[in-house]
């Protein structure tokens, strides 16, 4: 068939759709259809079952009902792989006919997204793609986020180590995809704004099994070195870094998911020590957080990290808007409307709002990888507050500049 | 200087591995003239049935034993059942093998998940030792030192006992080896079943430092069939040399050419090809 065949019978069909949709009364038999895009194969698999969960826990908390409307999940499988992740939305989209989507888990799978959801005009939250760009140059009304972005936490850490832990040269090393280097260039900018200076970025591929020749090539005479790892990644580094005898004698700085609460269970000593700075630690001593550690420990055994806090976040920015409209998903202008002037009070990781391009603005939390009754945790040391995607930056001129990449900002200090 | 001394000694732990993966798939073609491409899912299924091993016993030489036994196991019921009524044809016997190692992965899928999954060295081997300034984890010198142990029980196999005589005998000329008696289609059996024993003993092995993850018997098994190219098929110490070859190259390749690391892997084995096809020892 045809493109333009293919646009005008699916337009006739959404007109139908709609039509036959504003006729019926709402609150009769219609499910919500909510779409769900995680990963569970290959490198990001142990986040992504974690991500589920988060958003099985709150549909179970809400008995799967939202604003008095059932609430029917599908849950999708993109395997990491952004080729897959389009496949899915489509089939989330074409064949499940969801009102609105939750998800994908990676950046560089929300980018691969992003012109789809636009196309097809379908609300997206995402509960953890931090692609930054998102939400700044290629910004859209279909797109929110329930978790930070990549280099919204990067930034104040970057500053941190440098005015705060007196650091002065670090070397990066981080999975070579969209949201490695954005890790990476934030915490870049930020330390080298302070008077630091990164001296080496090194790039394993997403999914490197053995940091063996990376090790080798890393230098040992820094201060600190800054791990941007998601996934099995982060796990493997550690343990690299403390065979090849770095730990010790230089610092591990840690992206924020590179020691998740998804990752620190099948981590030892070797991570000890660590910081990391995020938007989330299931160690956070507010009610609502030990209200949901508590009910994730009971439902799955484990302490939720990032992931399953934004999924269940997001959840909480779908009820909320749901039942500011009494349920009526299908008008979709009301909706996102509602969406992006959404505030929710009560998140685990604190009080969320969003910012005129979709994007939250919240606390970020510098933690501390401790034991604590026999578990490894990520202790809060100490909170910046208020932490927009743009930091101190001016925003105008911050949207002016390039996005942050592999080499933006360039590596003027590398030897 | 530390540099070298440390992608030396990946290298050399690395080149190990291969030569667990490679000496099998070399006996097999040797002496069965197979390509046996279920290979690498064997190196997988060892990697995975020792992981569930240690996470149950706590034991890493129980998971290593019951890894290979298991994996041999299922080697000689593919040869015994399938492989032997594909006798003498190349092609299908390729396919078959190749099939196998579909059905393998992704049962192991099916099993096990998609999740990677870390396997945990065994205490006291994991600490790290110095040496001339570079500090190096001891596991990773204990798999080069039994790589090499191996090859020697392997070399021995070949050259001093009754049973290495017949398989020469085998690989050197299989009809009149028949005619003289030599009982060829248990001793192909029997190697058949050492070369997935080896393989597993590889995925096990290589564990620490690999882990068992879907994809892995992807990423190893082209390395394997570069080193038997290089080596020669058929060849014990071709294996041995190649493994440690390719252990360098691909370490080297991945820390000085990331981009090109598959580049500095195989142009070895294309020029092998290109001027003595038969390999650095091949025998046929």
């Amino acid at each position: 068939m045809c493109r333009l065949t293919r646009q005008v019978l699916g337009a006739s069909l959404a007109l139908l759709a709609a039509m036959a949709a504003l006729a019926a009364p709402v609150q009769a038999a219609e499910p919500i259809r909510l779409g769900f895009l995680t990963i569970k194969t290959g490198a990001l698999a142990a986040p992504g079952k974690e991500m589920e969960n988060g958003i099985l826990l709150f549909l179970e908390e809400n008995q799967q009902t939202l604003a008095g409307r059932k609430v029917e999940l599908t849950s999708l499988d993109t395997t990491g792989t952004p080729a897959v992740s389009l496949t899915k939305t489509r089939e989330l989209v074409e064949r499940a006919k969801v009102h609105v989507i939750i998800g994908p888990l990676a950046a560089f799978e929300a980018y691969a997204i992003i012109q789809y959801v636009n196309d097809n005009k379908v609300p997206l939250i995402s509960p953890s793609a931090a692609a930054d760009d998102l939400t700044q140059r290629k910004a859209t009304p279909y797109f929110v986020r329930a978790a930070s972005t990549s280099s919204q936490p990067m930034h104040p850490f970057g500053t941190y180590a440098a005015k705060t832990l007196g650091y002065k040269r670090i070397a990066t090393i981080a999975d070579d995809f969209a949201f490695g280097h954005e890790l990476v260039a934030g915490f870049h900018r930020t330390f080298e704004d302070a008077g630091g200076q990164v001296v080496q970025k090194l790039w394993p591929p997403l999914g490197t099994v053995d940091f063996g020749p990376y090790m080798g090539q890393l230098k040992k005479d820094v201060d600190a070195v800054f791990g941007g790892f998601a996934g099995i990644g982060g796990v493997r580094f550690a343990k690299a870094f403390q065979e090849y005898g770095l730990k010790g004698k230089v610092a591990y700085l840690a992206g924020q998911v590179a020691v998740d609460e998804a990752l620190l269970r099948n981590m030892g000593d070797e991570v000890l020590g660590a910081l990391s700075t995020a938007h989330y630690s299931a160690a956070l001593q507010n009610p609502t957080n030990q209200r949901f550690v508590q009910a994730y420990r009971q439902k799955f055994g484990q302490d939720p990290g990032y992931y399953p806090e934004g999924a269940y976040v997001a959840g909480q920015m779908l009820k909320q808007v749901l039942t500011k409209l009494g349920g009526r998903i299908e008008d979709r202008e009301a909706f996102l409307k509602a969406l992006r002037e959404v505030s929710v009070p009560d998140t685990p990781a604190g009080p969320l709002r969003l910012d005129k391009h979709g994007q939250p603005v919240q606390n970020i939390y510098l933690r501390k990888v401790e034991r604590k009754d026999g578990r490894l945790q990520n202790t809060v040391v100490h909170t910046f507050e208020n932490i927009s995607q743009f930091y101190t930056y001016n925003e105008a001129e911050y949207l002016k500049a390039p996005p942050y990449g592999r080499d933006v900002p360039p590596c003027k200090h590398c030897q | 200087m530390q540099f070298w001394l440390i992608q030396t000694m990946n290298g050399m732990a690395f080149g190990s591995l291969l030569f667990l993966l490679a000496s099998g798939f070399s006996l097999i073609f040797g002496l069965m003239r197979i390509v046996n491409l279920t290979h690498g899912a064997y190196f997988l299924l060892g990697a995975y049935i020792g992981l569930t091993v240690v996470v149950r016993t706590g034991s890493f030489w129980l998971a290593v034993a019951a890894a290979g036994v298991a994996v041999a196991t299922v080697g000689v019921l593919i040869e015994r059942f399938l492989l032997r009524r594909l006798h003498g044809r190349a092609l299908p016997q390729v396919l078959l093998t190749l099939g196998l190692a579909f059905i393998i992965a992704d049962g192991v899928l099916w099993v096990w998940g998609g999740d990677p999954r870390p396997i945990p060295a065994p205490p006291f081997l994991s600490g790290s030792f110095t040496l001339a300034g570079a500090t190096f984890p001891a596991y990773r010198a204990f798999l080069f030192l039994l790589g090499l142990a191996v090859a020697l029980l392997l070399w021995l196999l070949q050259e001093r006992t009754r049973l290495g005589a017949m398989i020469r005998a085998g690989v050197d000329d299989q009809e009149v080896a028949r005619a003289m008696g030599i009982p060829v289609h248990r001793i192909f059996t029997l190697v058949f079943a050492l070369g997935a024993f080896l393989a597993a003993l590889g995925g096990i092995l290589g564990g620490p430092i690999l882990g068992a993850y879907p994809g892995l018997d992807g990423d190893v098994l082209p390395l394997a069939l570069v080193v038997v190219i290089l080596g020669g098929l058929g060849s014990l110490g071709g294996a041995l040399l190649g493994s440690f070859i390719i252990g360098f190259l691909h370490n080297f390749g991945q820390a000085l050419f990331p981009d090109f690391a598959y580049f500095t892997l195989f142009l070895p084995m294309v020029l092998i090809l290109a001027f003595r096809p038969s390999g650095l020892f091949g025998r046929w």
